[in-house]
């Protein structure tokens, strides 16, 4: 136990002398790496423009307000491109996905040494771009469109939704599949009877939470040209007509809030 | 006889079919056909340039031959700005957003904090969770000017609510004894907070910290498009150029720096918990 000892005797320290040297240095080292970063954003301000920002908020909030409502009859057809780009590229990434995690998982997987790695190189590469770098990216090949977005959320999604169903299968019930086994049932039997059962709950939950994130995405996604609102809200901001803007942004925050009660309904139901 | 016992001798000598994941007949077929229609409805809503696909197949291929030859040297100078941008900003936001979820956190937890400062607490983070990064970025340049302090302030701002909710329900979920007994030893609430509950929650804040490092980074390589900082710019810039070496380059050092970034924080989370 590490004391100091004083006049009056030992008393009780939570460190030894040198366990304490080596925090303060790693904090030490922390704080100058932070006030290093700190410095070079500082650096690449221009601090005239921040101190005259509560001027520049105050102005554009009231260009913003009152919102152009009547510009909501523009907006129906982008916010149903937004959900399909959101929903198709939801199912066709499960679609994807499924045989992706099952080669990923170990269970199930044909090969532990050769494809498991390659699927997990697969989700960890789609699931470490984002989707509007994915879009950008598709724009050049196949152009703009709604179809781009769907194909960009598809992809970005592969990865996540793979990630979660391969570790559900990792943590199936062994003895129900071995079950099926003894009945002499062939590989594909197995699969259908005694684990796809187990993960259905887990699979369908993971539906769910990732079209929720798909809304949200999809709505940014028009800002590169992939189709839905972000494109409404690009060509507004590119006419600095800001009461349109603040229509658009209500209406994005209006899907997030209501995708995402859909979704905890739906995951409440099944859990 | 009981009433499973009738259920069974009525299910005798019929065949076992498999349990629906929906129980109720009606919801099924509703939720099932309406889904049906929907597909039908939005696939044929989408309009596909087909003939602009099959011309594009080209490029992309040329994209995926890329990858076997990235080009990291041509553009290296802009490369390494806009990668040391990027973590700078990762490095700034995620410092500066921890620091602020803490005591949002602490706000938003029903057994510490009162109910009016609980109300507040939940309204940041709802607020901040409900906005996407990219959207506030988008108005901080336009209020502060484009440069990394917009992309700093967004990162910071979105590490804000996805931080604070997470501790904030750990912190509601801890073990009220051990508070307690630092409680009974007569201590002040700063010394509560910091015996009683800090050593409870430490763990779980370590890695939610080290998690959201890894978002940042992720979210900073985007924050470019806007024209908030970061490597996002030279990627746009590279794709508008057809220069595809070049973001081949970009997207692996993106994805290599991800992948070790999700390494550190596998181990470190192991460690701590």
């Amino acid at each position: 136990m590490p004391v100091l000892e004083t006049d009056t005797g030992p008393v009780w320290r939570r460190r030894t002398r040198n366990q304490t040297l080596v925090r303060w240095f790693g904090w030490l080292l922390g704080v100058a790496v932070f006030l290093y970063c700190w410095q070079q954003i500082s650096d690449a301000t221009t601090w005239f423009f921040v101190w005259d920002a509560p001027e520049i908020a105050g102005d554009i909030l009231g260009r913003a307000t009152p919102p152009r409502w009547s510009y909501i009859n523009n907006l129906w057809w982008p916010i149903w491109d937004t959900l399909n780009i959101a929903t198709l590229g939801t199912i066709a990434a499960l679609v994807m996905a499924v045989p992706v995690a099952f080669l990923a998982a170990r269970n199930t997987t044909p090969s532990a040494y050769i494809v498991r790695p390659i699927a997990l190189l697969i989700i960890v590469s789609t699931r470490s771009i984002n989707s509007l770098i994915w879009a950008l990216l598709l724009i050049a090949i196949i152009g703009p469109g709604v179809f781009a977005g769907i194909v960009a959320i598809a992809i970005r999604s592969i990865g996540f939704c793979a990630k979660l169903l391969y570790e559900a299968i990792e943590e199936i019930n062994q003895t129900q599949v071995e079950a099926i086994t003894a009945t002499g049932a062939s590989r594909w039997q197995v699969m259908a009877w005694g684990i796809v059962p187990q993960i259905a709950p887990a699979f369908a939950g993971i539906a769910v939470f990732r079209w929720d994130i798909n809304i949200r995405e999809s709505t940014v996604l028009g800002l590169v040209g992939a189709g839905g609102i972000g494109l409404q809200l690009q060509g507004s901001l590119n006419t600095l007509a800001w009461p349109q803007v603040s229509l658009i942004l209500l209406v994005i925050l209006a899907a997030v809030v209501v995708s995402e009660w859909v979704s905890a309904k739906v995951r409440g139901a099944i859990i | 006889m009981t009433a499973t016992d009738t259920e069974l001798s009525a299910l005798l000598g019929t065949r076992w079919r498999r349990p629906p994941l929906i129980r109720r007949a009606w919801l099924r077929w509703t939720l099932g056909i309406g889904f049906l229609v929907y597909l039908v409805l939005a696939v044929a809503s989408v309009e596909v340039n087909w003939a602009r696909v099959y011309e594009g197949l080209d490029r992309g291929w040329a994209f995926v031959l890329a990858f076997t030859s990235p080009d990291f040297t041509s553009r290296s100078g802009a490369i390494w700005d806009g990668m040391v941008e990027s973590i700078v900003i990762t490095v700034a936001s995620s410092v500066v957003g921890i620091l602020i979820s803490i005591p949002i956190a602490l706000g938003a937890a029903r057994n510490i904090a009162p109910l009016p400062v609980y109300m507040v607490c939940r309204g940041i983070i709802a607020v901040s969770r409900a906005l996407q990064e990219i959207i506030v970025a988008i108005l901080l340049v336009a209020i502060f000017g484009f440069g990394p302090l917009a992309g700093f302030l967004t990162l910071s701002f979105a590490t804000i609510g996805f931080l604070s909710k997470l501790l904030a329900e750990d912190i509601e979920a801890m073990s009220r004894s051990q508070a307690e007994a630092v409680r009974a030893t007569g201590s002040r609430w700063s010394q509560w907070i910091n015996y009683g509950v800090q050593p409870q929650v430490m763990p779980r804040l370590i890695g939610l910290s080290i998690y959201r490092i890894d978002i940042n980074f992720r979210e900073s390589a985007i924050l470019g498009l806007v024209g908030a900082g970061g490597i996002g710019a030279t990627l746009n810039t590279a794709f508008d150029r057809y220069e595809y070496d070049t973001a081949a380059a970009i997207l692996i050092l993106i994805i290599g720096i991800v992948m070790a970034l999700e390494y550190i924080s596998g181990i470190v989370r192991a460690k701590v918990q």
